[in-house]
């Protein structure tokens, strides 16, 4: 036990924040200590943790995304199209069609990274650019509100009333989330690659000298990001049954803020998904919270990266460094 | 142990090696009087890096099992060289590499660890965030397809390859948990799993202090007699004459010759490498007469020192030498006001003084070279000249802004001074020699004025060469009537520069010497037991 909390010091300090802000907030509020709101955080959090696992994988690998939220957007658009070449398509060809585009917009960023060898943020930053004017260009700026029906259709895999009246419901994005989660864990902790990823990450030259091919890694990286990117972009097309160019303009620094609030590091090598995903819970309980509470939205963004502060403070420094009274002689190494 | 004994019944060790007539007959003896077949051979190696050659024409060979020493000045193609076998650099066209049997005309990083090619690079090229098992069983996650990572296994390899070096470390943690000593044996570690014939050691023991550099030799001994060839690079001349059975000594970018160890002496190395005669004398003199800079009284930092006295007067060079963690460090810090003093005064020309951060010890007179240049002392991408006036803004000043026409100046003329080789001024610090990096971080402090310099292991990752350099300087400036205290952990440093030597122990100083009448394997004899 003591091994796990120092090896997962982050998630450890992640999840007893949010213990405490759940712990006020179902205090504080009416109806924040229920299952089925519980439910609907995990419903509304899908996209943004889709997102983040993504982004977790390009961190991990030492490189930082700022394009994918507005890619997502492209993705929206170019699957729209796609499916109605095909006559409409369903959830299978929609998600394939979806993904390839995402993989494909992620491997122009890999190609800038790693063959003209710009750093992955003023890479992603200038793609981020490109993609989003293209997008206002070509669209004018109009929503698709014309969707294939089995993509605005509402998928409730399962649903139970509970005895207070609300209903817990698991709705499609969770299993889409849910299978992402557990895919990029799989990739990131069990597979061979994933190690490389996180070795590349940690120390590029370390894992040149073992012969691991660093291309590959970036391709691999940003590739599953742009993969994540066009599923949750479809996933956030499903859930807001409609298109709009400029829905996911600025995600990507909410999304980036709950993976870096989960422990992963902006220089590589570190992050979990367990990490990504109490990251992007943490932010999520806190503006439902706050919503419940009756605070003007006006503050969540304040409040929110006020949270940010703390929850990072709290797991980079020592419990001993912060309360200096409590600490132990012989404690640390 | 591995080295082969055909020389081993010559004579008596030493016989005659420190004269050239000698040293030609023994070189003969070793480079071609090998009788075992060698495991790895070089021949016509040349590499070029960005117009300047870096390797010209190196031929060598290493025998199976055998310790074996590359020595040279930083420059001289070591670590090129070293890159070359296990195929992290490719030579130029027409080299062979004859290895175990087999020729090849490069190595790619994949045939070399499938061969049995391990490296130790000086930078331990580790993962600081993967678990200590992971490092060490890096291994099993290589290859080009994804498989699935077996941590039971890669756990097991970990643990068996730590028993053999007799070493107990968690291999859960994260590496960065551990101190660079244990970093250092992860890293050899990594180098026994799979079977390793040959390995080369970049500097290993550059940062390790003298117990733990007495482990890792006789690691190397180990792995020796157990036939692993261990190719070894180091400064650190002392130990290369301890470990190694033969020593390829190479100068800007040749070879000069392969030797064996025995009978070789430090100073024969250092003029192999250097190409000059070196004869050390110690500089030790008295400054009785002059007036005292500093004198602290009964300093006392709980746990790292404890009640430390010392004088030091204008002019004079005061050595404190002791194993690392002593306390000298943290005493240099204390004087320089990065820490307080729990007990203790410290005068400075007389007065009492209290530090409570370097500003106010820089304002007093006192500058402090530190013993991490590299990390702490100097800003690596920044430029020589700006590096240099950085703690001496105050002079460039022209009006309310930083004139570039006095720093220039300034900085031109420094540079004189102590006879800097560079570019441009406007050329980032990076690009100097570790010599010339640590002239320009003297240059820094002497910019401040100050009244007493304190320099703490002034010659880490400084060549040979270029040291001797350094201390002229010091004694240069001790003649102008700056008071320098002179710390090192090389005992030979402080004997020969310093007017007195203090040996710091475990906080407390433990012995006075004074050059002139001690010897210096008397001190080497104390700090060392």
């Amino acid at each position: 036990m003591r091994s796990f909390t120092r090896t997962h010091a982050t998630e450890v300090a992640l999840l007893a924040v949010i213990a405490v802000i759940c712990t006020v907030l179902s205090f504080a509020t009416a109806n924040f200590f229920s299952l089925g709101n519980a439910f609907d955080l995990l419903n509304t959090s899908s996209v943004n943790i889709i997102f983040a696992v993504g982004l977790l994988v390009v961190l991990v690998a030492g490189g930082i995304d700022i394009s994918f939220a507005v890619a997502a957007s492209v993705v929206q658009y170019g699957t729209a199209i796609a499916l109605g070449w095909i006559g409409g398509g369903g959830w299978v060809s929609g998600l394939v069609i979806a993904g390839s585009l995402g993989i494909c917009l992620g491997a122009i960023n890999a190609l800038l990274i790693h063959r003209f060898r710009i750093i992955s943020i003023v890479a992603t930053i200038s793609t981020f650019n490109i993609y989003f004017g293209l997008l206002m260009f070509f669209t004018k700026g109009v929503s698709i509100y014309d969707l294939p029906e089995w993509l605005t259709d509402r998928v409730v895999l399962f649903e139970h009333e509970m005895a207070d009246g609300s209903w817990i419901e698991i709705t499609l994005p969770v299993l889409v989330m849910a299978l992402c989660v557990i895919a990029t864990w799989v990739l990131i902790t069990r597979t061979t690659t994933g190690r490389q990823l996180y070795a590349f990450g940690d120390n590029p030259e370390g894992a040149r000298r073992f012969g691991i091919n660093i291309g590959a890694m970036q391709f691999i990286a940003f590739g599953w990001l742009g993969l994540m990117a066009g599923i949750g972009g479809l996933v956030q097309a499903h859930y807001a049954q409609e298109v709009v160019p400029n829905a996911l303009y600025g995600r990507e620094l909410d999304v980036l803020a709950a993976v870096v609030l989960g422990g992963a590091r902006l220089g590589g090598g570190k992050g979990s998904v367990l990490g990504c995903v109490l990251g992007v819970l943490l932010i999520a309980i806190t503006q439902n919270g706050l919503n419940l509470m009756g605070v003007s939205p006006f503050a969540f963004k304040m409040i929110v990266g006020a949270i940010i502060l703390i929850a990072i403070t709290l797991s980079n420094t020592s419990i001993e460094r912060l309360l200096p009274f409590v600490s132990q002689k012989g404690a640390r190494r | 142990m591995g080295s082969p004994g055909c020389w081993a019944g010559f004579g008596r060790p030493g016989m005659s090696l420190q004269n050239g007539i000698g040293h030609t007959f023994m070189h003969q003896l070793a480079t071609t009087g090998g009788s075992e077949k060698p495991l790895l051979s070089l021949h016509d190696i040349n590499m070029t890096f960005g117009g300047v050659k870096a390797l010209r024409n190196v031929s060598c060979d290493v025998r199976p099992g055998e310790a074996h020493c590359l020595a040279g000045e930083s420059g001289c193609g070591k670590s090129p060289l070293i890159k070359i076998t296990p195929g992290v650099s490719r030579p130029a066209d027409g080299a062979s590499i004859e290895y175990d049997g087999e020729t090849y005309s490069h190595m790619s990083p994949v045939t070399a660890q499938d061969r049995g090619i391990q490296v130790i690079w000086q930078d331990l090229a580790l993962f600081p965030e993967m678990s200590v098992a992971e490092n060490i069983a890096f291994q099993t996650v290589l290859g080009r397809w994804p498989k699935p990572v077996d941590y039971g296994r890669m756990r097991k390899i970990a643990t068996d390859a730590l028993e053999r070096l007799g070493i107990t470390l968690d291999v859960d943690l994260p590496l960065k948990e551990y101190a660079i000593a244990q970093r250092q044996i992860v890293a050899i570690a990594r180098a026994l799993v799979g079977e390793a014939k040959l390995v080369f050691m970049d500097e290993p023991t550059a940062s390790l202090t003298q117990s733990e550099t007495d482990h890792l030799l006789d690691i190397v001994r180990g792995l020796s007699a157990a036939g692993v060839a261990v190719v070894f690079v180091s400064h650190r001349l002392a130990e290369v004459l301890e470990i190694s059975s033969r020593i390829t000594v190479l100068r800007d970018g040749a070879l000069v010759g392969v030797y064996p160890a025995a009978g070789m002496t430090q100073s024969r190395i250092t003029e192999l490498m250097t190409g000059k005669t070196f004869d050390q004398q110690v500089r030790a003199k008295s400054r009785q007469d002059q007036p005292v800079v500093l004198e602290v009284k009964g300093l006392s930092r709980p746990g790292q020192f404890d009640d430390i006295s010392l004088t030091v007067r204008r002019g004079e060079t005061l050595g404190i030498t002791g194993l690392l963690g002593a306390g000298r460090t943290e005493l240099a810090q204390t004087l320089f006001g990065m820490l307080q003093p729990a007990a203790g005064t410290i005068m400075l020309d007389g007065k009492p003084v209290r530090f409570s951060s370097n500003r106010d010890a820089i304002k007093a007179g006192v500058a402090y070279l530190s013993e991490d240049r590299l990390s702490l002392g100097l800003i690596q991408p920044q430029s020589i000249s700006d590096n240099l006036v950085i703690s001496s803004l105050g002079k460039i000043v022209s009006g309310r802004f930083l004139s570039d026409e006095r720093k220039r100046k300034l900085v031109a003329g420094w540079i004189t001074d102590l006879g800097v080789k560079i570019g441009l001024q406007g050329d980032a610090i990076s690009t100097l020699s570790g010599g010339n990096q640590q002239r320009i971080a003297i240059a820094k402090w002497l910019a401040t004025d100050p009244k007493l310099l304190i320099l703490d292991a002034p010659t880490v990752g400084v060549d040979v060469g270029a040291r001797a350099g350094i201390f002229d300087i010091v004694a240069k400036l001790a003649d102008t009537g700056l008071a320098i205290i002179l710390i090192s952990d090389e005992v030979p440093e402080v004997y020969f520069n310093a007017d007195r030597v203090l040996h710091m122990a475990q906080g407390r100083i433990v012995g006075s010497y004074d050059p002139r009448s001690v010897s210096l394997a008397e001190i080497e004899g104390a700090v060392y037991a």
